[in-house]
């Protein structure tokens, strides 16, 4: 999957040395990761080891405090709080960002009160404020491609969890982001519907989408994924091609990691 | 002189009580409605000062609901009527008034209404948007939709699902409050039963008027609010 072409595409998402705490915990402890554009970032870590914070970073559901993002060549602009912490200086900016950064969560969350088609097209009419005929047309055609086209006038709470995602990944899709952030997709699903959305996952790897993936599904970071970073008490301990970290790991931690 | 029957009573022609009566009607869903209003704005700043609100905030809006919820309504309609007549009547006095000045009484009602109505409107409210699921309102901060947009097309609407049925209860409670408005002398439905009463030398027929009309009120309402409750619960799992 890492085509030689990877590495000369430009940056299409770039973080820069991120501290968090939570009270006296220092969950990531200056992490730095660039991400081209066409590259599949697989995220692995346990537990704890602070990947989910780090993608919540990133589209500033939670604000570092310290550090710097950069998405599509638009750096977040951040001010310095009182406390040693910093916040973002421009809420107006930071949304501008988010719209370019699709999420996908653990739990879907998908909005309740609103269908399957109305989910996915409520951001890019009202935020992007795209026509509502171009919007619904695009809609259908993600939701076909996710595999959910009939469920297209169903609530959430009447669709299988792998649905839902599907449904919340189209939702991502749906605003045109420049990277998609996926964390721990699967998580949350009952085995026999973990395929399902990794399949999805992997076509759109396979059409060049920039993904960053916290993820424990080792098939989807070994076969999937251009890159794998393996994150460890808020650092990262390996960075590398699948093949080169799974088959040669520098870390005896990681190696410990795959084999449990 | 023969006693008349119902309909004669409830006639709208001369003699008959039927305009005194509806217009007492209307008077008590003018009240109930505007102090229901009131008490909406109210409980949506005490849930915002509960649940977003600095430890100040919270303090008031604590002692508020407290206090609301623990004191006899009728004592905040005396509170409202004679205690704002009386400062008004203190306050025309400084700038040369003589006399009494009344404070009306359909704001009085208006207001004890709303005063005493916004505590549990403000516990109706938390209580609904602590009832939604957080990651919902995560995905539309992702998704990027500023503060307004937000609450417009994801909160409020999850929250207002929640909060339905604790507002219906609260509209009957106001409902049936209207009437202690009364003591005003505010013409609203009870007062014009009494009134009737008094001067028909017939208790028992207006009174039991005056319930079926509270009840009809309250029946067609909650038939409305029934209604609004299936629109906004659209898209809940049903058992």
């Amino acid at each position: 999957m890492s085509s030689p072409a990877s590495s000369i595409a430009p940056v299409a998402i770039s973080v820069r040395d991120i501290h968090k705490s939570f009270g006296p915990i220092e969950v990531l402890k200056g992490i730095s990761l660039d991400a081209r554009e066409g590259e599949v970032v697989s995220i692995l870590g346990s537990s704890g080891s602070g990947k989910s914070t780090l993608l919540r970073c990133i589209n500033m559901l939670e604000t570092p405090d310290r550090g710097e993002v950069t998405v599509a060549g638009e750096t977040i602009e951040m001010l310095a709080a009182g406390n040693g912490k910093s916040r973002p200086k421009d809420r107006a900016q930071v949304d501008r960002i988010r719209s370019r950064l699709g999420m996908v969560f653990q739990s879907f969350n998908l909005w309740s009160h609103k269908t399957v088609l109305e989910n996915v097209i409520e951001a890019p009419i009202h935020v992007q404020k795209r026509p509502r005929a171009e919007c619904i047309e695009e809609a259908e055609a993600l939701l076909a491609k996710v595999g959910i086209a009939a469920k297209r006038n169903h609530y959430p709470a009447h669709l299988s969890g792998g649905q839902q995602q599907r449904a919340a990944i189209a939702r991502a899709l749906a605003m045109r982001p420049a990277v998609m952030l996926f964390d721990e997709p699967t998580s949350a699903l009952d085995p026999e519907l973990v395929g399902e959305v990794l399949r999805v996952m992997r076509a759109l790897a396979e059409e060049g989408r920039t993904m960053l993936v916290v993820t424990h599904e080792m098939g989807f970071a070994r076969d999937v994924s251009s890159r794998v970073i393996f994150l460890h008490q808020g650092q990262i301990e390996e960075d590398g091609r699948p093949d080169e970290v799974f088959g040669n790991a520098k870390s005896e931690r990681f190696r410990r990691f795959i084999k449990a | 002189m023969t006693q008349p029957g119902i309909f004669e009573l409830l006639s709208f022609g001369p003699g008959g009580w039927g305009n005194i009566l509806l217009a007492g009607a209307m008077m008590t869903i003018l009240i109930a409605l505007s102090g229901y209003a009131t008490g909406a704005v109210i409980g949506v700043l005490g849930a915002w000062a509960k649940v977003r609100g600095g430890p100040g905030m919270r303090l008031v809006a604590d002692v508020y609901t407290t206090v609301l919820r623990g004191i006899p309504d009728l004592l905040v309609i005396y509170l409202l009527y004679f205690g704002g007549s009386a400062a008004i009547t203190a306050i025309g006095r400084l700038f040369g008034a003589e006399g009494f000045i009344g404070f009306p009484g359909f704001l009085a009602g208006m207001l004890a209404v709303g005063i005493t109505s916004g505590a549990q409107h403000t516990e109706v409210f938390r209580g609904a948007f602590r009832a939604v699921h957080p990651g919902e309102i995560e995905a539309a901060i992702a998704c990027g939709m500023p503060r307004w947009l937000r609450f417009r097309r994801i909160v409020a609407p999850l929250t207002l699902r929640h909060a339905l049925p604790g507002l219906g209860n609260v509209w009957q409670v106001v409902l049936k409050e209207s009437a202690l408005v009364s003591i005003t002398g505010v013409a609203e439905l009870l007062r014009q039963a009494q009134i009737a009463a008094g001067s028909t030398g017939l208790p028992f027929d207006f009174y039991l008027i005056a319930g079926g009309i509270y009840l009809a009120i309250s029946t067609v309402s909650s038939t409305v609010l029934h209604r609004a409750e299936r629109h906004f619960s659209r898209g809940v799992r049903r058992s």
